[in-house]
């Protein structure tokens, strides 16, 4: 009983750090129909920002944490203002080039700047102390995990239904020249986008550091692969299903590890996405792919 | 209000407006008449900024050739284009909220969606359901509310009576006219030539990108076999 309350806290976890990798790449998309693979590398420069503040700044580890986020938020806004905004009305195609491109130059920036091999940030190890829950050993990573992303949640759905803002980038989801027409700012909407995706990028990039205490060059490439696989599972584009896509996509791997006999244990992964692969089957758009428009249109 | 002098208009490669020239005067209603290709939309899609275009486009003298779409509504253009374009995902709420985005006062914004909602009632008994979810008609009288929200100088309706059934049609013209007495700029794309030219100041009749006539509804309603010729409207 106790192991398998165990096993679904560590599923949950999970998801929740898919959810929030996933809703970074959604929020983009949902706007202008970029799949950002350069989201991993945004991650990544949270990771050698919280390097750079725990050797030259400070100790503290809230200040580092807080550092981490401004850098991966400022780091998405600069990459649309330099990287995508001149491709934003191009074809898709050259948006997703672009993406890699920028993926590639960030990590040898890395490579060359920084450093080929793992650095080990140790000051976020108090995040991830056991604690005890009516009886169940769990880590205190999965209580913040899962409060960070029912906040995040909250927040977005608040954001999106309250705000002119928000309204404005749903509308923007459906029919951007049409926003326009409405005298609203494409740069603003886009700039806000990038924004909320790498304050994502940044919450994300805590709980990976927290678990792995290192950073590399290819720190963003496992993260942003999750969040493609659980954002394609939920329906590309629609932000609850980027959240229950990841949240699936951590349950199936925690499923798999358990279930999955010790000497099958290496083929986690393509048991992982056999069953993703049956879902698509199933549902080819993903669970809750957006609507195609069946409006009036004429 | 509205000087528009040599328009021309591409899509890619095909140009569709071949130089035309229009004015629209404070307070008229001036309507552009046509088949289908004229180049209406086409027009309209200029004037907001949304096709490429030469020529001059002035709004009160301001020249907005290299103006962007944005600033343009800023400057007191609004549109309720072709096909509505009404935010299906959207309340019906929230699509007004939009069209008054630009304001700054909010509480000014929010007056005049619930002043929409008593001049039609529908929209308010639906003020929370998606627009996706309102008939063609109700979808027409939003988009209309939506572009007014941003309090624009002149409106540019883009076929508002297409694919609406007659007692509707007559319902967006009887809309289109209190307008016009409230003193509204309209610049109205319409096939449908009768009616149109019942509540216009001035009209255009377009073919092939080009202006074949012009004139008053007086002048213009005479020549009823060129009017037929051009429009098979007439």
């Amino acid at each position: 009983m106790e192991y398998v309350a165990q096993q679904i806290i560590n599923a949950l976890s999970f998801g929740a750090e898919y959810a929030l990798l996933a809703l970074g790449l959604a929020i983009v998309f949902s706007v202008m129909g970029l799949v950002n693979f350069a989201h991993g590398e945004v991650i990544a420069v949270g990771g050698y920002t919280m390097v750079a503040f725990a050797a030259l700044v400070t100790a503290n580890p809230w200040i580092i944490v807080i550092g981490a986020i401004a850098a991966a938020t400022l780091t998405s806004v600069a990459l649309e203002r330099v990287a995508f905004r001149p491709v934003r009305y191009a074809d898709p195609t050259t948006g997703l080039l672009t993406a890699f491109g920028v993926s590639i130059v960030l990590q040898n920036l890395f490579l060359l700047f920084i450093s080929p091999r793992p650095i080990a940030v140790t000051s976020l190890y108090f995040l991830d102390a056991p604690v005890t829950v009516f009886g169940i050993q769990i880590s205190s990573l999965q209580i913040f995990e899962s409060i960070t992303i029912l906040v995040v949640i909250m927040g977005l759905v608040l954001f999106l239904q309250k705000t002119t803002a928000g309204l404005a980038m749903r509308a923007a989801s459906l029919d951007f020249e049409m926003v326009r027409l409405t005298g609203i700012r494409a740069n603003r909407v886009f700039a806000l986008a990038f924004l909320i995706s790498g304050l994502l990028a940044g919450l994300a990039c805590i709980f990976i550091m927290a678990r792995r205490g290192s950073v590399d060059p290819h720190f963003g490439f496992n993260p942003v692969l999750k969040a493609f696989v659980a954002c394609v599972v939920g329906g590309f584009g629609s932000l609850p299903g980027a959240v229950l896509g990841g949240f699936l996509l951590g349950a199936i791997e925690v499923g798999m590890l358990v279930m999955l006999p010790q000497e099958y244990g290496g083929l986690k992964d393509a048991f992982v996405f056999g069953i993703i692969a049956l879902v698509l089957i199933w549902r080819p758009d993903g669970i809750l792919s957006p609507a195609k428009e069946k409006g009036d249109k004429l | 209000m509205l000087d528009i002098q040599n328009l021309r208009v591409s899509h890619g490669p095909i140009e569709a407006v071949h130089g035309i020239s229009l004015q629209v005067g404070a307070g008229q209603c001036v309507v552009l008449l046509g088949p289908n290709g004229a180049g209406k939309t086409s027009t309209i899609s200029a004037i907001c900024g949304v096709a490429q275009a030469t020529g001059v486009i002035r709004l009160e003298g301001d020249d907005l050739t290299r103006v962007s779409v944005e600033d343009r509504i800023q400057r007191g253009i609004a549109v309720s284009p072709e096909g509505r374009r009404i935010f299906s995902n959207l309340s019906v709420e929230a699509n007004l909220r939009i069209g008054g985005g630009i304001r700054a006062n909010k509480g000014a914004v929010q007056d005049d969606i619930d002043r929409w909602f008593e001049t039609f009632p529908i929209l308010g008994e639906r003020r929370n359901q998606p627009g996706g979810t309102l008939s063609g008609g109700e979808q027409q009288m939003l988009a209309i509310a939506r572009a007014l929200m941003s309090k624009p100088k002149i409106l540019l309706l883009d076929e508002p009576s297409l694919g609406l059934a007659p007692r509707i049609v007559a319902q967006v013209f009887e809309l289109i006219a209190q307008l016009r007495a409230d003193g509204m700029t309209i610049l109205l794309v319409e096939q449908n030539a009768r009616q149109a030219l019942r509540i216009s100041d001035y009209a255009y009749l377009l073919n092939n990108g080009q202006v074949q006539a012009e004139g008053t509804n007086e002048t213009l309603g005479g020549s009823e076999n060129m009017m037929a010729n051009l429009t098979g409207l007439g």
